[in-house]
């Protein structure tokens, strides 16, 4: 194949779309995650309600169960909102590290690409608390359905923000050596799509699980 | 195959939004966040009251239209789909419409499945 004169970014191998298979492969990706968490979705969704035993199958309200035992709320709103705001705000500093990126402004990469992996932490670190309290009030992986698919649910997607996690961390070791250059950024907006995506897929799980009764 | 050596491609630099736009972007998603909780405090939560029942009925549709807004301003401006080329918009939305019809038709089945289970 020759060479050809046409506005690519640089490094950038010619396809037939014209565009750079890196990106059009995280796109790829992501789309076949829309279908991995719709079923994750449908499966909480189905069965929450249908085992009625132990802590779960109506997290926001007291219960008894059919054999008499009594049951206390087990979800917290408020930490659960910090954490989403957190990850919504995680969202725009990743944008404003990779305008900075863009742009060769190295201070601003490595100082919102740090506020991204901060939010990011305290986002995991949120899941790791909520998980231990609820092990705690007794409700497990194997105590009853609601258990079984919320774990299912928010634990893969708690996964998916702490692999998000280190790959920034790798990313910012990069920027703070100086090794991500404009030509790069591309690196960077390739984390970024797969971080967004890892936000908006909270952004459906929040209200679902924890806001609709 | 080989890399060809361009210049950097201004025009994918210069069409995504500024710092600007994404600050009230992240504005609208923190704003539209509270209105979620807020809703569910109001029709659910401690502050509940006599208005919050006259919410019930509207509450999932317009906290599932919240959740649509936030989605789609992520997907737009943050993931620059408003921006860069067509085929990345299909190539997402696509699964996004068939995951969609799987949810809302596992929802659907499973109801008349517990349905006729309860039915006998």
């Amino acid at each position: 194949m020759t060479a050809t004169a046409h506005a690519e970014p640089a490094g950038h191998l010619e396809t037939s779309t014209g565009l750079d298979s890196r990106k059009l492969a995280i796109w790829t990706f992501i789309g076949s995650e829309c279908l991995f968490f719709a079923t994750l979705i449908s499966n909480y969704l189905v069965h929450k309600e249908t085992w009625l035993s132990g802590p779960g199958p109506f997290p926001h309200e007291v219960w008894k169960s059919p054999t008499g035992q009594v049951f206390e709320p087990i979800i917290e709103i408020p930490l659960v909102t910090l954490g989403t705001a957190l990850l919504l705000f995680s969202s725009l500093f990743i944008v404003l590290a990779l305008a900075g990126a863009q742009r060769g402004s190295r201070k601003m990469l490595v100082g919102w690409l740090a506020a991204t992996i901060a939010c990011g932490l305290f986002f995991v670190g949120m899941q790791v608390y909520e998980f231990t309290h609820f092990v705690h009030k007794g409700l497990t992986l194997h105590t009853n359905l609601f258990g079984a698919s919320f774990f299912t649910l928010t634990g893969f997607h708690g996964t998916h923000v702490t692999i998000g996690v280190i790959w920034l961390i790798t990313l910012w070791i990069l920027a703070v050596r100086g090794k991500i250059p404009p030509a790069k950024s591309l690196n960077l907006e390739i984390a970024a799509l797969y971080w967004h995506f890892v936000d908006v897929v909270w952004v459906v799980i929040f209200p679902v699980v924890y806001l609709i009764k | 195959m080989e890399a060809h050596a361009h210049a950097p491609a201004a025009h994918d630099e210069a069409a995504h939004p500024s710092a600007g736009l994404y600050a009230k972007v992240g504005l609208v998603l923190f704003v539209l966040t509270a209105l979620e909780v807020g809703l569910y405090e109001i029709t659910y939560g401690d502050h509940a009251g006599p208005f919050g029942a006259q919410v019930q009925p509207f509450f999932v549709p317009v906290l599932l239209l919240l959740s649509a807004a936030k989605f789609a301003l992520v997907a737009m401006f943050y993931m620059h789909l408003k921006q860069d080329s067509r085929l990345f918009s299909g190539i997402f939305v696509f699964p996004l419409i068939i995951a969609i019809i799987i949810v809302f038709s596992l929802i659907v089945l499973m109801a008349y499945h517990f349905a006729f289970a309860k039915a006998g």
